[in-house]
């Protein structure tokens, strides 16, 4: 399953658990929740992306939110594969949810999708990625020079080499142009 | 004079501080050259061409490195603290920079004690931080697109990942959107909101729109939201108030789209290009779009 798979439409709902029950886990940086995410999804942990809450938001923050009860085994874990989290708080108010709509726009030879706000756009004849627009974080530049012009089966993903929440839109509709160009 | 912050997708990029100039499609700033993709390169290089026309002088850069680890976006944020206050520019452009809360109120600390208070434009990433903060009333204008329109007619979101739903990309209700946004004084005192219609606004509610001439392909096209803030960052730095300069920016950018001809695989590159042929077209005309 895709480490963003949360997100889609079609995928079945996350089961929505008791605030009481959850915790969250605080990182140095969006690129280590990123890695967290994907190492803990590929263990199997029920656990999802989210925003923090007002009192230790910094600027472009995720958090993961898990089972509390779980805390040591999933803290050692992470702790085994070098990204150890700065805190795990309990949950006491909702936490911030991430956008779940893409934005589908054909242009007859091209096709653009829209994720929050980054929009990647590819030539449906070669799979080439011709441009990617939107976003506000400093590795938006940096995505767009290493993907444009790539074929969609040779670009890095945004997760490999993003950093920010806007890295993570982008990984968002980067899968979701790759469902509707390559599965059809 | 305009100075402009931002930074380029070059982690090895030093932090610089100068003149910047164009060369054959390229940024110049202290002997380094900046290949001009999109991002804070696309927005220095449409200022410079809106000068060149003008005859004004280049705008001052403050460029760092970053690739969205942050580090040079720290580095810069520091420099900044340390000397903005010896400055006296006419105008400032924030743009694609780590967002970082702590650090965005202590140059906006730096700012406000300064004898003669810059202009103040937040694009981007500067934008984001600006409203995180909950300072976006301390700015003149920011140019968000609609999906960060409703991000900032969001008041509980931190971030356009989190806008909620119901806002999200509601083009046909965009005045509202506004109207939110300065309720929950998360605007700046004058938006320019780019999409398939550019708006003008401030508290009072919409002031321009313009509508034509439309590309539809520019909203594929990475950096067309960066030319547009260059141009209007560099025509306030004219002296002409924000309200003319915006609608002035709106018409020219979406003029240099039509004359770029351009597909969804143009490169911005291409679009400025046309720049000076657009402005002098414009200001030589009638402007469209007064409200």
């Amino acid at each position: 399953m895709s480490p963003f798979g949360f997100l889609r439409k079609d995928q079945p709902e996350v089961e929505e658990r008791e605030k009481a029950d959850s915790g969250f886990l605080v990182f140095e940086n969006t690129s280590e929740v990123i890695q967290a995410e994907n190492l803990l999804k590929k263990k199997g942990w029920k656990i999802r992306v989210m925003g923090p809450p007002p009192e230790i938001r910094k600027g472009c923050d995720l958090v993961i939110e898990f089972p509390l009860i779980e805390e040591l085994k999933i803290t050692k874990i992470l702790q085994d594969a070098g990204i150890p989290s700065l805190q795990a708080v309990p949950v006491t108010n909702p936490l911030l949810q991430p956008v779940d709509l893409f934005q589908i726009k054909d242009f007859g030879r091209h096709l653009m999708v829209q994720a929050a706000n980054m929009k990647l756009t590819v030539d449906k004849e070669s799979l080439t990625i011709v441009n990617i627009s939107g976003g506000g974080c400093p590795d938006v530049p940096y995505l767009a020079e290493q993907m444009v012009g790539k074929n969609l089966n040779e670009a890095p993903a945004p997760r490999e080499i993003g950093h920010t929440l806007c890295g993570y839109a982008l990984q968002l509709a980067y899968e979701e142009i790759r469902r509707r160009c390559l599965q059809s | 004079m305009l100075a402009v912050v931002g930074t380029v997708p070059d982690h090895e990029f030093p932090l610089l501080a100068g003149r910047v100039t164009l060369e054959n499609g390229d940024i110049c700033i202290q002997g380094r050259r900046v290949i001009v993709k999109r991002g804070t390169p696309a927005l220095l290089a449409s200022a410079i061409k809106v000068g060149e026309t003008l005859s004004q002088e280049e705008p001052f850069g403050y460029l760092v490195g970053d690739i969205g680890r942050g580090e040079g976006s720290q580095q810069l944020y520091k420099y900044l603290a340390k000397h903005l206050s010896q400055t006296d520019f006419h105008i400032i452009a924030f743009h694609y920079i780590q967002p970082l809360i702590g650090w965005h109120n202590r140059i906006l600390s730096v700012i406000e004690k300064m004898k003669k208070r810059p202009i103040l434009v937040a694009d981007a990433g500067y934008m984001y931080v600006a409203k995180m903060s909950g300072r976006s009333d301390a700015y003149d204008l920011f140019t968000p697109d609609v999906g960060e329109l409703a991000f900032l007619a969001d008041e509980l979101a931190p971030h356009p990942f989190y806008t909620r739903g119901f806002l999200l990309h509601e083009e046909n209700r965009v005045s509202d959107l506004i109207t939110r946004a300065y309720v929950h004084r998360n605007a700046s005192k004058y938006l320019l909101v780019k999409g398939r219609k550019d708006y003008v606004a401030n508290k009072n509610g919409v002031q321009a729109i313009i509508d034509s001439p439309l590309e539809e392909a520019m909203e594929a096209i990475g950096g067309t939201g960066d030319t547009l803030t260059g141009i209007v960052a560099a025509l306030i730095a004219t002296g002409i108030d924000i309200r003319e300069a915006a609608i002035t920016a709106s018409n020219v950018n979406r003029l240099a789209g039509v004359y770029a001809h351009p597909t969804p695989a143009t490169q911005v590159r291409e679009i400025i290009h046309h720049i000076p042929k657009a402005l002098g077209e414009i200001l030589s005309g009638n402007q469209e779009g007064e409200a």
